[in-house]
């Protein structure tokens, strides 16, 4: 009964402090907004299906150049809303006349969200530690309600792709996801994305995907199966997988350059 | 009226096609059925046939249209050419402008507006196949392919109409008891029983339109059965469901982060002006966090490594670093 497919209006339970996302309160009952699964942990929650982003403060997004006016660039970032990014939010320090070199019509970068006021002005900033523009690899959309699944818990399905894989992946709340790799590997984890999206609502989705992107390719055999199920035990990497995956990926570039 | 029944309701108490007078025709529904659309629903009932497609909340164009604190709902009902016998002339008419504005309105009271300011919800109703009572297959259709679409709603809208044929109320009216009979009541209820469409062609007393009103809400209830089916049997298999273990007390943004930071140790080898830059951010918050402590000496460990083998980025380091050390003076 702790999860179960709930649809608007349903009645979810008698104490209106039960009332978490998703969900109303109406005559002290709480009742279900949205088509999704119930989550009765703590709160109540619905989490839907589908629907699309809503930007809030602090968000991790990529977005796209679809306007550049003097001091802003206007990003579309999947949402019924447009991101300023104002161009003191870059960086560094940019000319007015120099911002189309930096980031013109079509351009993606990892983003996020610094303010969203009532009439859902939207705020960028790129000065945090790892936002950038992005000048390689691919961006992937799913549906943003699924991004959770993406994401794994605690993370273990981003680091379970990112070494099955040998992509770096960051995965942005609005439903995009950037990857960078090797061509190949890149199809490869396209498919492994769309094969999440397509089962996201069965359980021991991590480990199948995993199975998917072992058998899928013959390049990984390097990989351990017995390690790989350690990682997924710990959320947190230690220090030395990082080493030794950094090296790795420093390796790949390598033989990529050459 | 050459091809008028004689009897509406033969002396069993049957209808022309076999139905009671209080029973609906049969209802099947599909979810899901535009991959292009955010929400959709495919619905046969009788022998009508409806597509419904649901887009946004998105941008709204023109911006004069906007509603600064709410969502606006456009609802469009339209009737193929081909859905009835005799070809009906294409595009806007007078009677579709009319069922799209009340349509428009049976859905206001149950989406959520406030949650989208100066968006715009936009709903299509296409009737491909018409056999009276489209107006109510269209919500019922409609409806569905909201929540599909993952729009805030407090309750699905169901409708269903009511006529008067050989001076009996009939719920759910086909052809020729709409096309012949004397009165017509569409009305389309919340799931709490509340009115939120309510038309009448014809008339009847005061007594018969109290009765229609229960008659009403009693098949409106069967809809949403149907509808509520629908709905849950898109995921059958959900039996041994375990979505998202990640409950909402999790904050997405700080596993996000967490994705984002290893990541970070590519940037050193992306050789692009934007990243070495961020290594002299990270560096100034070394003391506050012991692990971007950590992750800075890998950095240092990779360009030691590039440096051995790439002498380009050896440049562009030694380059790259006293420039920025000035930007951020």
């Amino acid at each position: 009964m702790e999860r179960e497919i709930v649809i608007p209006g349903q009645f979810l339970s008698d104490n209106k402090n039960d009332s978490g996302p998703g969900t109303y309160v109406k005559d002290g009952k709480v009742y279900s907004l949205l088509y999704g699964v119930k989550n009765a942990k703590n709160k109540i929650s619905v989490i839907p299906f589908s629907g699309k982003y809503i930007p809030s403060p602090r968000d991790y997004v990529i977005g796209t150049v679809i306007e550049i006016t003097p001091s802003n660039w206007i990003f579309d970032i999947g949402s019924p809303y447009d991101g300023l990014l104002h161009v003191s939010e870059y960086p560094r320090r940019v000319e007015q006349d120099k911002m189309a070199e930096l980031m013109d019509f079509g351009s993606s970068a990892l983003l996020r969200v610094k303010d969203v006021n009532s009439s859902m002005k939207v705020e960028l900033t790129m000065k945090e530690r790892g936002l950038r523009a992005l000048k390689v690899g691919r961006v992937i959309e799913v549906t943003p309600a699924k991004v959770p699944r993406i994401i794994g818990h605690g993370g273990s399905m981003v680091s379970m792709l990112k070494k099955e894989t040998d992509c770096d992946i960051f995965v942005g709340q609005n439903g995009r996801i950037w990857i960078r790799g090797k061509d190949g590997k890149m199809d490869l984890l396209t498919e492994a994305i769309k094969l999440i999206m397509k089962h996201s609502h069965t359980s021991g989705l991590t480990d199948r995907i995993s199975q998917f992107l072992e058998n899928g390719i013959d390049v990984v055999s390097e990989k351990d199966e017995t390690v790989l199920e350690n990682d997924l035990a710990e959320d947190t990497e230690d220090e030395s997988e990082i080493q030794e995956d950094t090296y790795r990926k420093v390796d790949a570039l390598l033989d990529d350059d050459n | 009226m050459s091809d008028k029944p004689e009897k509406f309701i033969d002396e069993n108490g049957l209808r022309l096609d076999g139905r009671r007078i209080d029973e609906i025709r049969p209802m099947k529904m599909e979810i899901g059925v535009l991959s292009r659309a955010d929400g959709s629903c495919y619905l046969e009932w009788g022998k009508n046939k409806v597509l419904a497609a649901v887009y946004g909340p998105r941008e709204l164009h023109p911006r004069r249209l906007q509603k600064a604190d709410s969502v606006l709902i456009r609802y469009r009902y339209n009737m193929a050419a081909f859905s009835v016998e005799d070809r009906i002339r294409p595009g806007p008419s007078r009677r579709s402008t009319e069922i799209s504005k009340v349509s428009r309105e049976a859905f206001e009271p149950v989406v959520l507006t406030h949650l989208y300011p100066g968006a715009v919800i936009d709903v299509f109703a296409e009737v491909l196949q018409a056999d009276a009572g489209t107006r109510t297959a269209a919500i019922n259709a409609a409806s569905v392919a909201l929540a599909d679409a993952g729009i805030p709603m407090k309750g699905l809208i169901s409708a269903c109409a009511v006529g008067k044929v050989d001076g009996q109320l009939v719920l759910d009216l086909n052809k020729p008891e709409d096309n012949y009979g004397d009165a017509d009541i569409p009305m389309a209820l919340t799931s709490d029983g509340e009115i939120t469409l309510l038309q009448m062609d014809g008339d009847v007393t005061q007594e018969e339109f109290k009765k229609a009103i229960e008659m009403c809400k009693e098949g409106c209830r069967q809809i949403l059965e149907i509808q509520k089916e629908t709905l849950k049997n898109k995921f059958t298999k959900l039996d041994e469901v375990d979505i998202s273990d990640e409950d909402e007390d999790v904050d997405i943004s700080t596993i996000v982060e967490s994705t984002l930071e290893p990541s970070e140790d590519e940037e050193t080898e992306d050789q692009d002006e934007g990243s070495d830059e961020y290594q002299d951010d990270g560096s100034a918050e070394e003391d506050e966090n012991e692990d971007d402590s950590v992750s800075e000496d890998e950095e240092e460990d990779n360009e030691d490594d590039l440096i051995e083998d790439s002498e380009e980025s050896i440049k562009r380091i030694d380059e790259d670093d006293p420039d920025d050390e000035e930007d951020d003076a």
